[in-house]
């Protein structure tokens, strides 16, 4: 073929200014809310103390510098998590939370607690992923062999299915007196990331850079498995792919600060308004808009009642939900 | 080339393709036509392995097609189906550069890149190609699809039913493109077509079908006749000839 391809110059380097551009005003949210999680807090660390109060820094290195780097990965990944697994059912209502995968996750997490209760937290982050693994493999495998007409069939039937699930292990736990114990892990809760569970999140964030690079072909299963097939995909294939990574993820989130509600729903469905639905091009901002979000939940979550911190499992989960009837509201409301 | 050997296909028991043996001109642009049903994208989804074959198989220059990799294949032959939805929101120039990835797995030189420019002007979508699809008319959007086959660049690319939802001038602009791809480039194009004018003026050969069967093969100056439209369709056809042109009336 003949190369007809003159695109001029002042105009690539345009575009490159402004994507910079944008990057900088990015970065500089991310890292003002980063230092306003940092500083915020019951243990009032201002600026001040930390000029002349040793301890300060202790306090600032040992405990809030984990948490704000926890919610960071934590928002990062449920954001990223919600946006393949939108593509990979080629619906934008489902997220981990509305498709079983947490809570099949919750299960693996007491059946740890029930028959491995003395395993390692890495253990327990397997057995909760081999959980959310097979949940999410069952529901996949359920929207294949029954055609929905309506797009809010599959976070209906999800919600369903992990409510029966939900349902399940409570009745388990209560009966085995574990409720306390599972409910300490079962809401996000950031006042509590214990150092030796934290570092799983370091796996979540590895998993989820793996999603990342595989973004081309999870944008690609979702144009539909005749398109895919097509250009040479393996649709299974890559399904399979996507069900471990996000299982592998939503284990690794649910046993160290628990997963965040409505993050993976809201999050890709702002971005693909104005950015489409290309994870090349969306995942960097879906995963910005992701940690933003975590953290200006958390940080109005630990003002609002001061000195008392709201989990900000509630936090987001009030605003997710607000969001999202919105989105379903102008979608569906006419 | 493309030949057919025993291909069957049924659905629920009825038979919907089956052809003992047929071999694909190479080169030029094949139309297949035949009425709704025939059988025809069944055919197409089994040259381009999305179907299973009942039995016998479809063989690419005497490899079967079952037994290429995928990537392998997708670099060969391409397919644009006859319905194409999307829930995805992408733009143009995504879609079409999603055509190079059996290329290039995802990561584009300036060779695909120049591809995909250059298809995006063959369909002539380079204005829109920022645009979202699901805001794109319906005939945009086809041009779309067609490019993102064009873009694949493949020696062997089948088109089902592509002039869907094209006004006039499109329709006319994307025969005469595949006709040109085909003459210049050499590849081999396999059109199914509805609009029996355009087989008549850009078509090389037709590949005529009934009822899952292959009725006829032939150049398509020898297809189109009366009597060979008539017993496909079961409907009065005109055959007529001006300034050596052929011309089919089908209004009765
Ligand atoms: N998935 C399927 N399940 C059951 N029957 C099918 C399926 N796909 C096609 N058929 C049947 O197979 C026959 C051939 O269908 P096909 O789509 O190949 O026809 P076609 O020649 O492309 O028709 P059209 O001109 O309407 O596109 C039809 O009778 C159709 O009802
Ligand atoms: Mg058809």
């Amino acid at each position: 073929m003949r190369l007809r391809a003159h695109i001029p110059m002042t105009n690539g380097a345009q575009s490159d200014l402004r994507h910079l551009r944008n990057a900088l005003i990015c970065g500089f949210v991310l890292a003002v809310l980063s230092v306003a999680s940092l500083l915020v807090g019951a243990t009032g660390i201002g600026l001040v103390s930390l000029m002349s109060d040793p301890n300060a820094w202790d306090i600032l290195l040992i405990s809030r510098v984990p948490r704000t780097a926890a919610l960071i990965i934590a928002g990062t990944s449920s954001a990223i998590m919600g946006a393949i697994v939108q593509r990979l059912v080629s619906n934008r209502f489902v997220e981990p939370s509305t498709m079983g995968t947490i809570d099949c996750a919750s299960f693996g997490l007491l059946l740890g607690l029930l028959f491995a209760p003395n395993a390692a937290p890495m253990g327990r982050m397997l057995i909760a992923a081999a959980g959310a693994w097979i949940g999410t493999a069952f529901f996949m495998i359920l929207l294949r062999t029954v055609p929905l007409k309506s797009p809010l069939m599959p976070p209906l039937l999800g919600i369903a299915f992990g409510g029966v699930i939900g349902a399940m292990t409570s009745f388990i736990a209560y009966r085995f007196d574990l409720m306390q114990s599972l409910s300490a892990w079962s809401t996000a809760d950031f006042s509590v990331v214990l150092k030796e569970r934290y570092e799983l999140l370091y796996i979540a964030a590895a998993v989820t850079g793996l999603g990342w690079l595989l973004a081309d072909r999870f944008t690609l299963a979702g144009l539909g498995d005749n398109v895919a097939r097509g250009l040479g995909l393996n649709p299974l294939a890559v399904l399979a792919i996507g069900i471990t990574i996000v299982a592998g993820v939503s284990g690794a989130i649910v046993v160290t600060v628990g997963f965040i509600p409505f993050l993976g729903l809201v999050v890709p469905n702002l971005i693909a308004r104005w950015r489409g639905d290309n994870l090349r091009r969306s995942l960097p901002l879906v995963a910005w808009l992701g940690a933003a979000l975590t953290l200006l939940c958390d940080i109005f979550g630990r003002l609002v009642f001061h000195p008392y911190d709201l989990p900000i499992g509630v936090t987001m989960g009030v605003l997710g939900a607000v969001i999202f009837l919105g989105m379903i509201l102008r979608k569906f409301g006419r | 080339m493309i030949e057919i050997e025993n291909l069957r296909k049924s659905y629920a028991g009825l038979p919907v393709v089956d052809i003992p043996a047929l071999t694909m001109p190479q080169g030029g642009v094949t139309a297949i036509i035949g009425p709704n049903g025939a059988g025809k994208s069944t055919l197409l989804s089994l040259i381009g392995r999305l179907e299973t074959p009942g039995g016998g198989g479809v063989f690419l220059d005497g490899e079967n097609v079952r037994s290429f990799r995928s990537t392998d294949l997708a670099k060969r032959l391409a397919m644009l189906k006859q319905d194409n939805s999307l829930t995805a929101r992408l733009t143009v120039a995504d879609l079409v550069a999603f055509g190079r990835f059996p290329h290039c797995n995802g990561r584009p030189t300036d060779r695909d890149r120049a591809k995909v420019s250059e298809a995006l002007e063959l369909v002539r979508m380079t204005e829109l190609k920022d645009r979202f699809l699901d805001e794109l008319s319906g005939g945009q959007r086809q041009r779309a699809f067609i490019a993102m086959v064009l873009a694949q660049d493949t020696e062997y690319a089948l088109f089902d039913e592509p002039l869907n939802s094209l006004d006039i001038s499109h329709a006319v602009a994307v025969m005469r493109l595949l006709h040109s791809v085909a003459r210049t480039m050499g590849k081999t194009i396999v059109v199914v077509l509805h609009d029996l004018n355009f087989v008549a003026r850009y078509a090389d050969h037709v590949i005529a079908m009934k009822a899952g069967r292959v009725v006829e093969t032939a150049p398509a100056s020898h297809a189109i006749r009366e009597d060979l439209l008539k017993q496909l369709y079961d409907t009065d056809v005109a055959v007529s000839t001006r300034d050596g042109r052929t011309f089919v009336d089908v209004y009765g």
